[in-house]
């Protein structure tokens, strides 16, 4: 075992101990600790909490890589995962804390006064939640194998272990307080070697201000973006700084994972657990804050890291001298080279690696004449936060350390989600539709096993991955956006809409959604922007199902019966702060 | 219409027309600087950022941030004004 090893193993074990020993002290009582951590978590650890239970593997693995690849295009995951808490704090989080309850699926049930709208919402839940879960899993496999060198299997029966152990003992009191440490890593893991990589580059400790300063030029300076814009634009890429995606596709990938994000059970089942409706809407904002210490840094490190990528393999003058010859690679690209996320294939057999984008047929000509035959390098973007520390240079226990906040990001994520499905199906299924005379205690060991369930379930679903996992975003956002968010908004701001009109509207956006996507995604031919809805991709057409569910919705409440008074009082009283009531001091 | 019935409608009033004014501050610096505008506004320079590719990676996300807070701040005074905070 060499030093770097030994020393992840010492980083990612001490996290597993602190994790661990929080279960322990915070293990649930009664059903209350259990779903919402008996209502008594501050807004600020609430908010980091949240911060690290919105965070996924997705985040803080594949974010950064997303946007060095994508450049302004990758606004869209930027702006798409931190406006939706604006929606949240504004427009649901309040409303649902006063409301009091425990779920998502029992908020739908009572307003709409239905156990078939129960049934739906559950259903609605446990598809998002589980697309999303297993995506999470298989985060974890990956890191494990890459950075403790254990296979894939044995790295998912690791996490499974630990997030049974926090998740079914502690439930929602010992996820959220793992979830406060979790975070803790994690932000270290992700800012700390962003730091570095800014100074080496610009000078500039904060990323977010180096992103934005200069770089040395040869002898003179230019600023990083500019820099940044020149050289990928000789190599035959579109300019950083500018979009290759249709205006109204960006939009509407933007609004869709907005409204998703809003619409994410996870998340929204974290503003139950608060004391106060008042503490329900900071605490969005401390949840915003945190995430956006990661998500204003994202941007730097994905354009630093292409920035370093491309001075690494065109040492002189990008595309005017020679490339890197492949004998001459550095040690990060041996390393990586053997997990196939990085892979050169000499195509016109001299030996250098010629790096530049091969599918645009403007620049043929000129590749053509340099007696290049293609792209030789294939970059997989997962690499660009976790061999960045590499690539920069960095001393092992920063590499150590992004080890550990990979894990802390899928596992926190996992587990958030593992006690959604789990609650409802203890809370929402066997409790309010087949045995509602179980005792608290029984509806407590129901949520236990499901968790465990859960657990098994997620880890197979990581382990073998059905087809669909790839798409994860399209699928849990788009589905949340077209189903649970307007049911939701429509029972806090409308007293009109009524059972029928909201079980329609879930269904219609909920089908609607799901068939667009699968279609799209599973036939190659219809891959194609000419042939999409309105120009909008699988990734935005959530926005039109979330249109279709709210259309529905009033069109067939118009032509039915209107809610009876007691739903109209229900809607009256979340409407207003004064009795949210029963906290419980930790 | 009972006095209470009254004050509580004047209280979702109110709120409604705050929540309105921070989604469309929302919607502008978002949707329309970062995406919409952000073509025209690239010829301006923030430091080292063309001012669109700004909004939409870093300058919508400050927004957000200042949105949620200033929103909780009002609202906990209009709780207070119309009587129906919390304690």
């Amino acid at each position: 075992m060499d030093n770097l090893q030994l020393l992840t193993y010492i980083v990612v074990g001490f996290t597993f101990v602190i994790y661990i020993g929080i279960a322990v002290w915070s293990r649930a009582h009664t059903t209350g600790d259990f779903y919402v951590a008996g209502k008594g978590v501050h807004p600020i650890a609430n908010g980091m909490a949240t911060a690290a239970d919105w965070m996924s593997a997705a985040s803080f693995i594949s974010m950064a890589g997303l946007i060095a690849f994508l450049g302004y295009d990758g606004s869209v995951y930027l702006m798409g995962w931190t406006g939706g808490y604006v929606l949240l704090a504004l427009l649901l989080a309040p409303y649902l804390r006063k409301y009091g309850k425990f779920t998502v699926p029992s908020f739908i049930a009572d307003r709409y006064y239905s156990k078939a709208a129960r049934v739906v919402a559950v259903i609605c839940l446990i598809f998002i939640s589980f697309t999303y879960v297993a995506g999470q899993m298989r985060g974890v496999g990956i890191v494990f194998s890459r950075f403790l060198e254990v296979d894939i299997l044995t790295g998912l029966l690791i996490g499974m272990g630990i997030v049974f152990i926090y998740a079914v003992l502690g439930g929602m009191k010992g996820i959220t307080y793992t979830q406060v440490a979790q975070y803790c890593v994690l932000i270290f893991a992700y800012t700390v070697p962003a730091v570095f990589i800014s100074i080496q580059l610009t000078g500039n400790p904060l990323p977010q201000l180096g992103l934005g300063s200069t770089v040395t030029d040869g002898g003179g300076s230019m600023y990083l973006l500019q820099k940044l814009d020149l050289i990928v634009q000789d190599l035959g890429f579109g300019a950083y700084t500018d979009g290759s995606k249709a205006m109204i596709d960006v939009a509407a990938i933007t609004l869709a994972l907005m409204v998703g994000t809003a619409g994410l059970p996870h998340v929204i089942v974290r503003f139950f657990t608060v004391p106060k409706v008042s503490d329900a809407r900071k605490s969005a904002g401390w949840a915003l804050l945190f995430i956006a210490l990661l998500y204003t840094t994202a941007p730097a490190v994905g354009a630093m890291a292409r920035l370093n990528l491309i001075e690494t393999i065109w040492p002189g003058e990008v595309a005017e001298s020679q490339p890197l010859a492949y004998e001459d690679r550095p040690e990060w690209f041996r390393t990586w080279e053997t997990t196939g996320l990085i892979d050169f294939t000499d195509k016109n057999g001299d030996g250098l690696i010629q790096y530049y984008n091969g599918a645009n047929p403007d620049f043929a000509p000129i590749a053509e004449a340099n007696g290049w035959e293609g792209n030789e390098l294939m970059v997989d973007r997962d690499i660009m936060v976790l061999a960045n520390p590499e690539i920069a240079k960095l001393p092992n226990w920063v590499i150590a350390l992004v080890a550990a906040g990979g894990i802390a990001a899928a596992l926190s994520t996992a587990a958030g989600l593992l006690l959604v499905i789990s609650s409802a199906i203890s809370h929402d299924l066997v409790k309010n539709i087949f045995a509602p005379r179980m005792s608290d205690r029984g509806e407590l060991l129901t949520g236990r096993i499901a968790a465990a369930v859960a657990i098994c379930v997620a880890g197979y679903l990581g382990y073998d991955p059905p087809g669909f996992v790839a798409q994860v975003v399209a699928f849990a956002f788009g589905l949340a956006a077209a189903s649970l968010f307007p049911a939701i908004i429509m029972g806090i701001f409308s007293t009109r809409i009524n059972r029928e009109g909201a079980i329609a509207g879930m269904l219609t956006g909920l089908i609607f959604t799901f068939g667009y996507i699968v279609f799209f995604k599973s036939s190659s031919a219809a891959a194609i922007p000419e042939n999409w809805l309105f120009g909008i991709s699988p990734e935005g057409i959530g926005v039109v199902g979330m249109l279709l569910n709210f259309g529905v919705a009033f069109t067939v409440s118009r032509f039915t019966a209107a809610p009876p008074v007691h739903i109209r009082e229900l809607i009256e009283d979340i409407r207003v702060p004064r009795g949210a009531g029963d906290a419980q001091a930790h | 219409m009972s006095q209470q019935q009254k004050s509580r409608d004047a209280y979702w009033t109110a709120n409604l027309k705050i929540m309105a004014g921070c989604l469309i501050v929302w919607f502008i610096v978002s949707f329309g600087f970062g995406i919409f505008l952000a073509e025209p506004l690239d010829n301006f320079q923030l430091f080292g950022y063309p001012l669109g590719f700004w909004f939409a990676q870093q300058g919508s996300i400050y927004t957000f941030l200042v949105l949620i807070f200033f929103y909780a701040w009002r609202m906990n005074k209009l709780d207070r004004e119309h009587d129906v905070h919390e304690d």
